[in-house]
Formats: structure tokens, sequence, C-alpha cells
């Protein structure tokens, strides 16, 4: 079976579809979580600033993530 | 047949087979925006057309190999290619008509392989690299991507289960926006790319480029236009059925499952191990059921799938060696009009029972209640225009509820009667 299957490579997907793919949507519902969640508008209905820039580098790193699967992809042709 | 009529006929079925893989394969990047309401059905695909276009462009250097390690290289003339690509365009839109989500890559190893077959034999083929690259994948994609869609709508769920519906509504459908723009731009990379590297294959073979030269510009302006014209048109029926017919989605759902098949197809090409992108989105759309509680998912329709993976390869492997031997016996011409038939026969049949951006969203065991519901909520009147067949349907159904009333009439008239002469009985008894 071991020359059937290319087990490093199977891991290295395993391993890199599960941080990005399942990590990068965590983040982004964190992020969701930090603007629209229980306790992020006070008594005036306003946003703390804590949970915005939390919220913001939640996004940040998602967007980042973004360009550089863009670059992977353009990268790919050689 | 002259060698520049076969080379016109390999790159016209190229082409073809280019289309029938863009529009085959729309649905892996954009049925769950278009079952979350994300996108409208017409700006999905149009999105998803433009960035399968713009990501033929990015693939620039383009081998001329096909099936690389699958079959022997030495054996691949442009007869066998000819045969392969039908098989696979044939494969392609056989299990379109049928709803189902199937890898154009694999239906095209397929068809070269039972082309291999029909011209050299078994050993024309190395069964080693055909069962570790292209028959365990196909095993092994789909429990990668639920694997990684199920964590992930568990994670996505779990952060977000105390946020209002309609702004987790919101937020996610442009998550989901975003990520199912990085699968199609991938999807015109990688398959744009396999039917440059026939062309090139064929250009080659026939002399018309030299044996080292890269592929002319239109060849990749032909073969953009043929993915991203194919991914416009909308195979709506395989959308219907990822999209509606797996999980009932929500926004959330998507999201994940959609940056799960981004993710776990860019790790795969990048680190050399290729999964086909449709099982890889059709696992994470699963995984997205599994992994959310409360969510329902459809196995007898997965089941259905996973049959015809298993299939994919033999089909269109029976199909190429046919045609391969098609070629051989009566020449080009027939292999073209077999294809053509099939497709005319294909397309008659898909017309029965159409499935179009009108109703690719209806419920998925739609009755007419649901259908005047869902307009209502769209305020799409059009929605409540019935079709020929919708109509003749109501039409049986009212025919079907009045002689039941009537029967359920007649009865009670017949008990009526019963209890009056009953009655009548006992009055005359007691006189």
């Amino acid at each position: 079976m071991s020359d059937f299957i290319n087990w490093g490579a199977l891991t290295s997907v395993v391993v890199v579809g599960l941080v990005a793919g399942a990590g990068l949507p965590a983040l982004y519902a964190l992020g969701v979580r930090a603007l629209a969640g229980p306790g992020s508008r006070n008594g005036v209905g306003r946003l703390s600033p804590v949970r915005v820039t939390a919220a913001v580098a939640f996004l940040a790193i998602v967007l980042s993530a973004i360009v550089f699967a863009i670059m992977l992809i353009i990268d790919s042709r050689a | 047949m002259t060698e520049p009529v076969l080379l016109v006929l390999v790159v016209a079925t190229a082409l073809t087979f280019d289309f029938t893989n863009g529009f085959h394969d729309t649905g892996n990047a954009m049925a769950t925006s278009i079952a979350t309401r994300a996108l409208k059905p017409k700006q999905a695909v149009l999105l998803s057309a433009s960035l399968n276009l713009v990501g033929a462009f990015l693939s620039l250097a383009v081998a001329a190999t096909i099936a690389k390690g699958i079959v022997n290289a030495g054996v691949v003339t442009l007869d066998v290619v000819l045969g392969g690509l039908v098989g696979a365009i044939v494969w392609n839109l056989l299990t379109w008509v049928l709803g189902i989500p199937s890898s154009s890559s694999h239906a095209l190893v397929g068809g070269v392989v039972g082309a291999v077959l029909a011209a050299v034999g078994s050993d024309g083929v190395q069964w080693d690299g055909l069962v570790a690259k292209v028959l365990l994948p196909a095993l092994l994609a789909p429990l990668v991507a639920i694997l990684v869609g199920a964590i992930a709508t568990g994670l996505v769920v779990r952060a977000t289960k105390d946020v209002p519906q309609d702004t987790n509504d919101r937020m996610f459908r442009w998550g989901q926006i975003g990520s199912a723009s990085l699968v199609s731009l991938a999807h015109g990379t990688n398959d744009a790319q396999k039917s440059m590297g026939i062309i090139l294959l064929a250009l080659i073979a026939a002399d018309a480029v030299p044996q080292d030269s890269s592929v002319p510009f239109w060849v990749v302006l032909s073969c953009a236009l043929a993915i991203g014209l194919g991914t416009y048109t909308g195979g709506w029926r395989v959308i219907r059925t990822l999209g509606k017919g797996l999980v009932e989605l929500e926004p959330r759902q998507g999201m994940a499952a959609e940056t799960s098949s981004a993710a776990v197809i860019l790790a795969s090409s990048h680190f050399g191990y290729s999964l086909s992108t449709t099982h890889v989105a059709t696992g994470s759309i699963l995984g997205s059921g599994v992994g959310m509680r409360g969510a329902s998912v459809r196995w007898h329709i997965a089941s259905r799938m996973f049959f015809a993976w298993s299939v994919t390869v033999p089909a269109a492997a029976a199909v190429g060696a046919a045609c391969y031997y098609l070629d051989q016996t009566i020449g080009s011409y027939a292999v073209l009009g077999l294809l053509a038939v099939v497709s005319v026969g294909i397309f008659a049949w898909s017309r029965r029972k159409p499935v179009n951006h009108k109703n690719v969203n209806d419920d998925w065991d739609a009755g007419t209640e649901s259908l005047i519901a869902e307009s209502y909520i769209d305020h799409d009147p059009s929605l409540l225009v019935m079709s020929k067949k919708r109509r003749k349907m109501e039409k049986k159904r009212r025919k079907r509820l009045a002689k039941l009333v009537k029967q359920a009439k007649l009865e009670d008239q017949a008990r009526l009667a019963e209890q009056n002469a009953q009655r009548e009985a006992d009055h005359v008894g007691l006189h």
C-alpha cells in the first residue's frame, strides 16, 4: 500500500487543509463574533475599540491568506 | 485520413472538452453561493466564468503531456487523443444530465486509457500509476474534504452560535463569495491547462509547431474562452445537486465548505498530490453537513455520486476504446458523428426536465406550496408562472382531488341513504 499512496504529500495536504481550510473560517467567525456577538455594543450601542481591533486583526489575517492563495495560483504555472 | 484534418478535429474536440469541463464544474465553486443566495444564479456563473477566464491566462507553462505516468508517452497518437477526448466528453455529458458532479480530469484519463488499451493493449498502460494517481486519490479526496469541511463548519458554528442569524448570514455570504472566487480561479488555471496541453501535443505531433514550442497565444485564448463560456452556460443540474441535494446549506456552512475546498485544492496542487476539484468540493459540502448539529445529509444522493466516481474511469475508458476502434475501422469522422449524435440525444433528454437559473434553487422535494412560498419570499412573480410540465402535473393533481371528493360525496350519500332507510325501518318497526 505504501507504494501506492504518497503518505508524505497526503499528510501535508491534510495538515495544510486543516490549518487553512478550517482555521481561516474559524478566524473569520471570531471576527464576526467580535463585531456582532453578545456584549459587543455598550449601553449607547457603540462597539468597544478592543473588539474592533480584534475583528480587524482577524479579517486582516484572512485577507492576507487570500492574497497568498492567489500568489500560489499564479505561481503554480512554474 | 490526412494529418491536417485530424489535427483540426482534435483541436475542435479538445475545445469542446474544455467547454464541458467548465460547464460541468461551475457547481464546484458556485453551488453553495447560489444555494444560500449569496449571489443570484446569473451573477454567480458570470463571476465564476470571468475568474476561470482570468485563471486560464495565468497558466502559461503548459507541458505537452497527457496522462503522464499513467499511459506510456510513446503510444499517445492523435487518434488515441481523439478517442480519449470523446470518451471524456460523453461521460461529462451523461453525468451532467443525471445531475452528478464528476471529475473531468478522471474522465479524460479514463478515455485515454481506453483508447490506449484499444490501440496497443494493456502494455501501454502503467497500472501502478493509474491506481496511485487516479483511483486511490478518488477515494481519499472526499474523505480529506469531509474531514476539513466538518471541522471548519464545527468551529464556525461554535464561534457564531450567539450572533444574530441575519448578521451571520450577511457576513458569511461575503466570505462565501471570496472563497468561491478562489476556487474558480484555481479551476481556470488547472483545468484550462489540460486542454492547452492536449492541443499543444496535437500541434507537435502534426509538426505544426517545433518540438520545444511554448503554447501559441491563440491556443491560450481559445481555451480560456471555451472554459469561460462553458462555466457561464452553467451546469445547472450539477449546481442543483451540489447546492440543494446533498445538504440544506446556510451561509456559514457554505463559507466553511468553500474555504475548505479552496485550501485542500491549493494544498494538493502545491504538494503535487493532485486531488480532483470535484471530489474535494463535494466532500467539503458533505462535511459542512456533518459538522453542523441539526443539519441532515442526504447520504443516498452522496452514495450515487461515489458510485459514479468509481465507474468514471472504466466507463470513459469503454467509450474511449470504442471510439478508437471506430476511428481505425471507419475513420475519424465516424467518431465525431458518434459524438454529435450522443450530444444531441443527451441534450434532448435534458429538455424533458430542464434545470436552469430559475428553478435551480427550488426545494429538493418540491411541492406547489413551497414553490408559492418561495416566490412570495423572493417577490419574484416569474416563479409563479407554471411550466408546461408543472401545469400538467397540477391538472392531474386537481383531477385526482376532484375524483376523491366525488367519491367521498358518493360515500356520504350512500351512508345517508342507509341511515334514512334504517330510520324508516325503525319507524315502521315502532308502529
